[in-house]
């Protein structure tokens, strides 16, 4: 089959595949089967979603929720990447944290939910400590693994040509390392979601995505949670594919650095 | 009648420039036992030459006969080995490796690992039967890919290669070590390499390809008793024979 | 490797060859827990916050022994750690069949693939209050909820494990005679095998992640992440960070004894770690 029959192609099975998914639910939601209050038909869902992004109400959500993750994840940035290229050139500094991190990682942000809302008390704090927490761990060790992995042949070449600290630090080891922090701030970001978004549950702000979804609930309005779900996965798929994306063209893809390994 | 009977072989394939002629109009024989380098420098098709004979791709055109049978797909009557060491199973030990084919062919276990010992044997591994292959030397791992092709016995062997990554050291013992197998065994060899002296050393008879298309160019048949000298006078003249046909081509 | 993967396999566990060398691996691991918990115990008797909220470590050691002893705190634990498995294991099979299929047959992978990348991008915890709805509380949502979101990355990466399968490998099977349930089972399963084990473990990193805060949701009435929740009330900041102290280690057990044994003695024996 020639090169783009078989592009066609795919891209049929595709739309079939979808469609189809999308056939079954309203299917199945018609059916009777369940109370169309748990199971809303999708007409129904897309109304619900239309009319909240008319009203400003789901924008103004998103919005909250994007400021918690982006603030969060700033943090872990400024703090994570200076540690993980410390704790790759200088060993004390890499046998002080690397036990802390190995032992605090395994630990769900979620799990600090309920002694930072003790500590903090509801509202913007706790979200962006937990995105902060969620966030920095792939960003430090992601960090230290790609200074790690720095060329020393680079280096070497740079200092001959007289490339001093600073200078060997921002042109030299930073874009040397790129591929890896890129692949910490990507997977950073999906764990800043999941975190903002069970923050959110539990800390019950009034504002947010997950607020959204949470308070939903209570009130069976099954068609606001699937249009927030919705929501929530297209701003996921913008940022993974434009945003992040579109970073690694501009630099490591442009450069020949791209890394195989996606998580 | 002979072994290896090639027809009128060609390929094409497509590209997003169009279509391209990989393989065009090849046809030679090979005798049984013949030792037949193939030799051109690269896009000339010997490597794709070889996957046709070997059944992994399937030619265009024309056919190819071995032992009077129609070539159709890939059959336990040809061993290959491949250039790249990585050919082996990262999770079986050495003699796990050799004795692939054999478990395949539904071999019982003692005698399998019997016959797999033997083949290591004769390429002088029989200390690392059960050593993994990331364990192994480059040169090593290849000595375990010629066993583990040899030990189900096929009638043909086809060998793309296999020694350009080595060093040129290792590469010496190699081919010494090939000559020696073939000597013992005596299977139908197809050779392909780009490496005109290898060529000279191994071969009964070496094809000359020339590339865009891919076609044979011309036969030379080698004529010297063995085991070969490669530092003597008619060593050299074949080698300087061969390299005026290749160089022929740069133009 | 992802990078709780780095982390473990980083930090100088394995014992070596003299006693004097252990010792030293020890002291030096655990400097920086002392220096960490001798920073919390000054700001906590510092008087700087009110005692139940910010405890001295002898009042989490305390908590720590009163939960454990009574039996509460393993009851929650045995909960927890029998619905992590229960869903895990749902996703291992389903993700590994799913990610196989979808690796093997180009039409497979044509019709799931949308699907699944559609589902993906929404954080598995956001489906929590939906399947609270749809299958009410207890065990059923928790466990469904782990399963489902684990799936994603098993399948993900078993679907890349099975297309990175060599080619060589295929071929050279091939040649040797084998049929292609045999290239399946002989080549494909361990070729894939690195891959495979990765996703495992994303998977049961991000089940651990969903159980703990679907049980926070008060789902259940046994759970560490319920003891955690529900400890909010009474400001126990002890039993909740006793809790989280659970959580942390039974995530660092599974990690090194389940997915680093096994790692050991396949991957690492074989020469295939990524």
């Amino acid at each position: 089959m020639t090169l783009n029959a078989e592009r066609i192609r795919t891209w049929r099975r595709a739309a079939t595949s979808i469609v189809g998914f999308l056939v079954l639910y309203e299917l199945v939601a018609r059916s009777g089967y369940f109370p169309a209050v748990l199971l809303p038909p999708l007409g129904k869902v897309g109304a619900t979603l239309w009319a909240s992004l008319l009203d400003g109400t789901m924008l103004h959500h998103a919005a909250a929720t994007l400021y918690r993750v982006l603030a969060g994840m700033g943090l872990a940035v400024i703090v994570a990447v200076p540690l993980g290229v410390l704790m790759a050139r200088y060993k004390p500094v890499e046998n002080f944290c690397l036990p802390l991190a190995s032992a605090l990682m395994p630990i769900p942000s979620l799990a600090w939910v309920p002694v930072f809302i003790l500590w903090f008390g509801l509202g913007n704090t706790v979200a962006i400590l937990i995105v902060f927490y969620a966030a920095t761990f792939p960003i430090l060790l992601n960090t230290w693994s790609g200074v790690r992995a720095v060329n020393p042949l680079w280096l070497r070449a740079a200092g001959a040509m007289g490339a001093n600290g600073q200078s060997l630090f921002w042109k030299v080891m930073i874009p040397a390392a790129s591929p890896f922090i890129i692949t910490g701030v990507r997977q950073a970001f999906l764990r800043a979601w999941i975190a903002v978004i069970g923050a959110e549950f539990l800390a019950a702000s009034d504002f947010g995505l997950g607020w959204v979804i949470f308070d939903a609930k209570e009130f069976l309005n099954a068609d606001l949670m699937l249009a927030s779900l919705a929501v929530i996965g297209a701003i996921g798929f913008v940022f993974e594919r434009l945003f992040f994306g579109s970073i690694e063209k501009a630099t490591v893809m442009r450069w020949g650095m791209v890394r195989a390994t996606r998580s | 009648m002979p072994e290896i009977e090639i027809r009128e072989v060609c390929l094409n394939y497509e590209t997003p420039a169009g279509r391209v002629t990989g393989v065009q109009d090849v046809s030679f024989d090979i005798e049984r036992s013949e030792f037949l380098c193939l030799v051109g420098p690269s896009g000339c098709g010997k490597s794709t030459l070889l996957n046709i004979i070997a059944g992994f791709i399937s030619p265009s055109g024309g056919e190819i006969r071995i032992g009077g049978r129609k070539v159709d797909g890939h059959g336990t009557d040809r061993g290959v080995v491949f250039q790249d060491f990585a050919q082996l199973f990262p999770w079986r030990t050495a003699l796990g490796n050799v004795a692939f084919g054999l478990e395949m062919k539904g071999v019982p276990k003692e005698e399998r690992e019997a016959i797999a010992l033997e083949q290591l044997r004769l390429v002088k591994l029989e200390k690392f039967i059960r050593s993994y292959p990331h364990h192994l030397s480059g040169g090593m791992q290849q000595r375990v890919a010629i066993a583990r092709a040899l030990a189900y016995n096929p009638a043909v062997l086809l060998m793309d290669e296999p020694f350009a990554a080595l060093d040129a050291l290792t590469r010496d013992d190699m081919q010494r070590l090939l000559a020696d197998v073939w000597r013992e065994t005596r299977k139908t060899v197809i050779y392909v390499t780009h490496n005109v002296s290898e060529a000279v050393y191994l071969a009964d008879r070496v094809i000359v390809m020339t590339p865009h298309p891919g076609t044979v160019k011309t036969q030379v048949q080698i004529d010297l008793p063995r085991p070969r000298d490669p530092l003597s006078v008619e060593f050299l003249d074949y080698q300087k024979k061969l390299l005026r046909e290749l160089g022929q081509m740069k133009n | 490797m992802t990078d709780a993967a780095q982390a473990a396999s980083a930090s100088p566990s394995a014992p070596a060859a003299t006693g004097g060398q252990a010792w030293r691996n020890i002291a030096r691991n655990g400097f920086p827990f002392l220096v960490v918990g001798v920073i919390w115990e000054i700001v906590a008797r510092s008087g700087m916050f009110p005692r139940k909220l910010f405890p001295p470590l002898e009042d989490i050691a305390a908590a720590f022994w009163r939960l454990t002893v009574s039996g509460i705190l393993p009851h929650h634990a045995i909960e927890t750690i029998l619905r992590l498995i229960a869903g895990f294991a749902l996703a291992a099979v389903i993700g590994v069949l799913i990610g196989i299929a979808m690796g093997r047959s180009r039409r497979a992978e044509d019709y799931t693939l949308p699907i699944v990348a559609m589902l993906a991008p929404i954080p598995g915890i956001a489906y929590a209050p939906l399947f609270l709805l749809w299958f009410g509380l207890g065990n059923l949502p928790a466990i469904l909820l782990v399963a489902f979101v684990s799936t994603f990355p098993i399948v993900f990466n078993t679907w890349t494990g099975v297309k990175a399968v060599k080619e060589i490998w295929l071929r050279s099977a091939q040649a040797m005679g084998a049929t292609d349930a045999k290239v399946f089972r002989h080549v494909i399963v361990p070729g894939a095998l690195p891959y495979i084990l990765t996703g495992l473990r994303l998977g049961l990193a991000q089940a651990w992640r969903v159980l703990v805060g679907v049980e926070m949701l008060a789902a259940v009435s046994w759970g560490l992440g319920w003891l955690i929740f529900g400890a909010r009330e009474f400001l126990n900041t002890d039993v909740m960070l006793a809790g989280v102290a659970v959580i942390g280690i039974i995530g660092l057990t599974l990690e090194k004894l389940v997915f680093q044994k096994l790692e050991d003695y396949t991957l690492v024996r074989w020469g295939m770690m990524r």
